[in-house]
């Protein structure tokens, strides 16, 4: 409907940059309230431990404190778990109670035991140290195989420190038929596989400011969310029973996320209440030490896989056996994260009929894991990709003839997978075979021989990997236990001039929906981009929203968007046919302008917007509404409930460089070619996938959040934590990006995500490469993060 | 971080003397001491910046023709001088190689070495080229200076003033990075000076920077990287560190892996 240069399609540049790149956003800890008051969570260094006492009565009377709150002092709801899930015996999960700050025991280092409240942060810090904890410390429960193996438990509530055992068997026959289908194959292969725990580091630590309003009775929470309105619900209605209406949430300018900061945390809930109680605002923000043991970490499964193959190499069954660790307490996503975004995603690419997934979610004396940038699907991804990987090593086999013997056809679509979910759309071959040129697979083995001439190992992997994205139809996800609702909701006012403001329950922590959004409007109004705002992260502005995460804001948030534009663009034209006296039916409009059919009459969409609420010459509503004419003003809302997730999929391959002597991996090339549907800006979408891959890199190769036998966590800061660097990357040479597109078949704008595409689909490829660099030296076998240090172990391993 | 009184001394003495007081630090570039007080891991009462002490800062040649380079010295001061590049290319490359750019415009060399961080680069550098410790009080060689994780020789109030570092024939610092903090997880510092061929390792050792006989011996025969032996004997594993990024042998293994390649 544009030509404009700024619609779909168009690589417009960022127009949040300018302000993240000159110091000009605001984030939470730039916010300042009047009057305000500075928190300090007095956390457990023990990894378990029962609280015998605690006295606060020195700290009380430090210098500039104003309170100290121990758990003892807030009566209030504990932070919930939005997902119910119910365990293959028919029983509901077990939720223990998480208090906001911790009553009888703490059950993790970094637990919040009391919170110092003073005139600064430095007052509070010294007046925590004066606060006597008796604890009586008791053994931890770290090791999840060890956890589910009787003994200590985590909570009363949960014995054998299960929260379930659950089980997705699409075979009718349940798990046996699924282990006689194995049984009764020519070939099967298993592995283990140890999924890595990591932390999640976003750029900006998480922060809040809770400010109660004396006049009004209203509380105004500030924090660093990725959905606001979410974190109202949770933190309103569960933990401090405060209504809507007198709660406001608001997430200003968001420093990244990766799921971590869809949670609802203890720490909002605390300086909200306690603002409250002292009747001045109350501020925290993490530090980053902090970070590492509060803010929930991602992944971490233990997993046993078997894949059976018959004569001709088809894939007949999956069976998959998963301890899932959920840490000291259910964070909001995590019982959801290794079922339904886990489970369901196991058939793959692949038209394996019989798959079975039993899922053990374990409580542990860890800080709470959560979803991570992917959640749940780079887990299945992985394990998929592997145990593919190693069945074509088992068999001798082409390990890329093999997936494509196994794909599922691209005119099969929509295709129903034995594991609950209905592929819409996707063409696996197309972008399997672009990649396979692009990182030119065929001249590998020269590359090989140029590699082992300097005394390096050269490898290249590959991963085909599909997941699901703009979570969720609600009526699907109430069914399997959300205990809320997931779609999205926008509102488009245009202002008099024609200018026009989006108010979005998607909200960026960084994706750059500012732009995304806009261009969404450019193309169905025909505006420029300086002529509409996005407006998101605000409960008081926005109608309603249930946020970013699962790579779902184009396609739930965006199509929202769209479809509020459509009932805007309906109505002018109704307002422009008036005032041309033309028939509606007979007015076009294109570029931001209403025309007559046939006529050379045409209106602006800014002449239309001015009538609207200058409606003097307006078809206004008879008396009696009789659905005919209008009301004056242009301002839309839509709430879109999408059908179906979204299919994006893709292939990525890997080149990577070992040296034996010392293990050290180099990621030598990186080739993508993802399917996200249709693209609204390349820029952006090449910017998430990039950032995607250095995240999935990190993974493979360098993340692991690492706890010893007494809970604490050594890789607890950045000395120890190895988040990926630029020189971690391939150089921009070998960095290469494309996609495919097959388009989303239910929603209008065809899009699918892009937000996670780069952390599932690239760590088995990462893996899979340096495997097959060590294959020469015997290696058959690597767990992430494959560090310098377990490459040369597992050299020497295999070299005895 | 607590409250603490802060001082910044024009002379040497008065350095000294502050610095005598109990509960006193010394506060060179502050690359360590900084965070480790933010964290309050250390609190001390009061901090005796040396920032202003001229006597600390230059780099030059002495009469025997060695570098000497002031205690307050940066590394990016030591990487970017004329005269260690020509001098000391060894210990140039090695400055060049700590940290960031940030640190190494902050941090300096003697601030390194009385801090004696078993992973830092210069206590390999000062113990393999024979060099020597100048301090307000006295002359301290290499081989009586290291005491230790985080020890040194230095007494309560003793401050570095110089680095005496004599010129070798031929010298090379390698190091394997820790993948996090990208201090050494392995370090080697090999010279050939005129009283023989010295080998010290850092980052690797459970008490910090440490020679290596055995390596000297063969590579005294000829310094070279093929007379490198392929593995170490037990008894230099034996002191290695062990941790999430390396056992012993590994860190063995790197420390041969290193003088090996080309």
């Amino acid at each position: 409907m544009s030509d404009n240069g700024h619609g779909i399609g168009a690589p417009v540049k960022r127009v949040e940059d300018f302000r993240f790149l000159t110091g000009r956003g605001t984030y939470t800890d730039d916010i300042n309230r009047p009057n305000q008051t500075c928190a300090f969570f007095l956390r457990s260094p023990h990894a378990r431990a029962q609280i015998k006492s605690i006295d606060a009565a020195k700290a009380k009377s430090a210098p500039g404190v104003v309170a100290v709150f121990t758990g003892g002092d807030m009566q209030c709801g504990g932070i919930p778990c939005g997902w119910q899930v119910t365990d293959k015996n028919g029983e509901p999960m077990k939720e223990p109670p998480h208090p906001p700050l911790a009553k009888d025991k703490v059950s993790h280092v970094g637990d919040q035991v009391a919170v110092v409240i003073a005139e600064s942060l430095s007052a509070a810090k010294d007046a925590a140290e004066l606060i006597a904890v008796d604890y009586e410390v008791q053994t931890p429960v770290v090791d999840m195989e060890k956890a589910i193996a009787g003994g200590d438990v985590v909570h009363e509530e949960a014995p054998g420190n299960l929260c379930y055992d659950w089980e997705l068997c699409t075979a009718e026959g349940g798990a046996k038929e699924v282990d006689d289908a194995i049984a009764n194959s020519a070939h099967s292969v298993s592995l283990r596989i140890v999924n890595n725990r990591l932390a999640p580091n976003a750029m900006e630590p998480r922060a809040a400011i809770g400010d109660y309003d004396l006049a009004s009775g209203e509380y105004t929470l500030y924090t660093t969310s990725q959905n606001p309105h979410v974190i109202r619900l949770l933190m309103g209605a569960f933990v401090l029973g405060i209504p809507e209406h007198k709660l406001r949430v608001v997430a200003p300018d968001v420093g990244g996320g990766f799921g971590s900061k869809i949670f609802h945390y203890a720490e909002e809930a605390v300086v909200t209440w306690a603002s409250a109680q002292i009747k001045r605002p109350v501020k925290w923000t993490a530090e980053r030490s902090e970070s590492f043991v509060s803010d929930a970490h991602g992944r971490d499964h233990i997993t046993d896989v078997t894949l059976a193959l018959d004569a001709e190499h088809k894939f007949t069954a999956l069976k998959v056996q998963t301890l899932a660790n959920m840490g000291a307490y259910l964070s909001t996503f995590a019982s959801c994260v290794p079922t339904y975004l886990y489970a369901t995603l196991l058939a793959g690419v692949y038209t394996t009929p019989k798959i079975c997934a039993g899922v053990k979610a374990v409580f542990t004396n860890t800080v709470p894991v959560d979803a991570y940038r992917g959640a749940g699907r780079p887990e299945a991804t992985f394990l998929l990709e592997r145990i593919v990987e190693q069945a074509a090593r088992k068999l001798g086999v082409d390990r890329v003839e093999l997936r494509r013997k196994n794909f599922i056809a691209p005119d099969a679509f929509p295709y129903q997978t034995p594991v609950a979910l209905q592929y819409d759309s996707g063409d696996y071959h197309s972008s399997l075979e672009k990649a396979l040129a692009m990182s030119d697979w065929e001249g590998f083995a020269a590359r090989k021989k140029e590699s082992a001439a300097n005394g390096k190992l050269r490898g290249i992997g590959i991963s085909t990997y599909i997941e699901a994205c703009g979570i969720a139809p609600s009526a699907v996800v109430g069914s399997l236990g959300a205990r809320a609702g997931l779609f999205e909701a926008a509102t488009v006012r245009v202002h008099p001039t024609g200018s026009v403001t989006v108010f979005t329950g998607s909200h960026s922590h960084g994706q750059g929906h500012e732009t995304t959004f806009a261009q969404i409007v450019a193309e169905k109004l025909g505006l420029p981009m300086e002529n509409i705002s996005i407006v998101h992260g605000d409960t008081a502005k926005v109608p309603f929203g249930m946020g970013t995460y699962g790579s779902r804001s184009l396609a739930v948030g965006g199509e929202a968007i769209s479809r509020a534009l459509n009932k805007i663009a309906e109505k002018a034209r109704k307002i422009a046919a008036h005032l041309m006296e033309a028939d509606a039916a007979d007015v076009v409009f294109a570029n931001g302008e209403f025309a007559v059919k046939g006529t050379d009459k045409k209106k602006a969409f800014a002449e239309v917007s001015l009538a609207a609420y200058v409606p003097h010459n307006f078809p206004h509503k008879s008396a009696h509404d009789d659905g005919e004419g209008l009301e004056p003003g242009l301002e839309e809302q839509a709430f879109y409930d999408p059908l179906n997730f979204t299919y994006p999929a893709g292939c990525h391959i890997c080149e990577v460089e070992v040296e034996p002597e010392t293990g050290a991996v180099t990621v030598a090339a990186l080739t993508t070619v993802d399917d996200v549907g249709r693209v609204i800006n390349p820029m952006i979408v090449e910017g998430q996938v990039h950032g995607g891959l250095a995240q999935g890199v990190g993974q493979a190769l360098l993340e692991r959040a690492f706890y010893d036998d007494n809970g604490q966590l050594l890789s607890g800061s950045m000395m120890d934590y190895t988040l990926p660097r630029a020189k971690d990357m391939p150089p921009l040479s070998g960095l290469q990006t494309a996609t495919t597109e097959t388009l989303c078949a239910h929603n209008s704008l065809g899009v699918k995500g892009v937000g996670e595409t780069g952390t599932i689909g690239s760590p088995p490829a990462v893996i899979n490469a340096v495997l097959d660099a060590l294959a020469e030296r015997g290696v058959t076998d690597i767990q992430m993060p494959a560090t310098p240090f377990r490459v040369w172990s597992a050299l020497q391993e295999a070299g005895k | 971080m607590k409250t603490f009184e802060y001082h910044k001394p024009s002379s040497l003495d008065d350095a000294a003397k502050l610095l005598a007081q109990a509960d006193a630090v010394a506060l060179a570039g502050g690359m360590t001491l900084l965070p480790v007080m933010k964290q309050r891991l250390n609190s001390p009462s009061v901090v005796v910046d040396l920032a202003a002490l001229e006597d600390l800062r230059g780099i030059r040649e002495n009469e025997s023709k060695g570098v000497v380079l002031g205690a307050m010295t940066t590394h990016a001061e030591v990487a970017g001088d004329a005269l260690v590049r020509e001098k000391l290319p060894a210990l140039a490359e090695l400055a060049a190689g700590i940290g960031d750019a940030q640190v190494r415009n902050r941090g300096t060399v003697g601030g390194s070495l009385a801090n004696n961080d078993p992973a830092a680069d210069y206590p390999a550098a000062l113990l393999a080229l024979n060099g020597s410790v100048h301090t307000n009080k006295r002359e301290i060689a290499a081989d009586d200076f290291f005491a230790g994780l985080f020890a040194t020789a230095l007494e309560e109030g003793e401050i570095i003033r110089h680095l005496h570092f004599p010129i070798p024939e031929k010298a090379g610092y390698k190091k394997f990075p820790q993948p996090a903090s990208l201090y050494a997880l392995v370090g080697v510092f090999a010279a050939k000076t005129n009283g023989g061929v010295r080998v010290a390792v850092t980052g690797a050792g459970s008490e910090g920077v440490f020679r290596v006989p055995e390596l000297e011996e063969a590579l005294g025969k000829d310094f070279s990287p093929e007379s490198v032996p392929e593995k170490l004997s037990d008894g230099v594993e034996e002191k290695l560190l062990n941790d999430i990024h390396g056992s012993p042998q590994y860190r063995a293994a790197l420390i041969t892996a290193l003088l090996r390649s080309p």
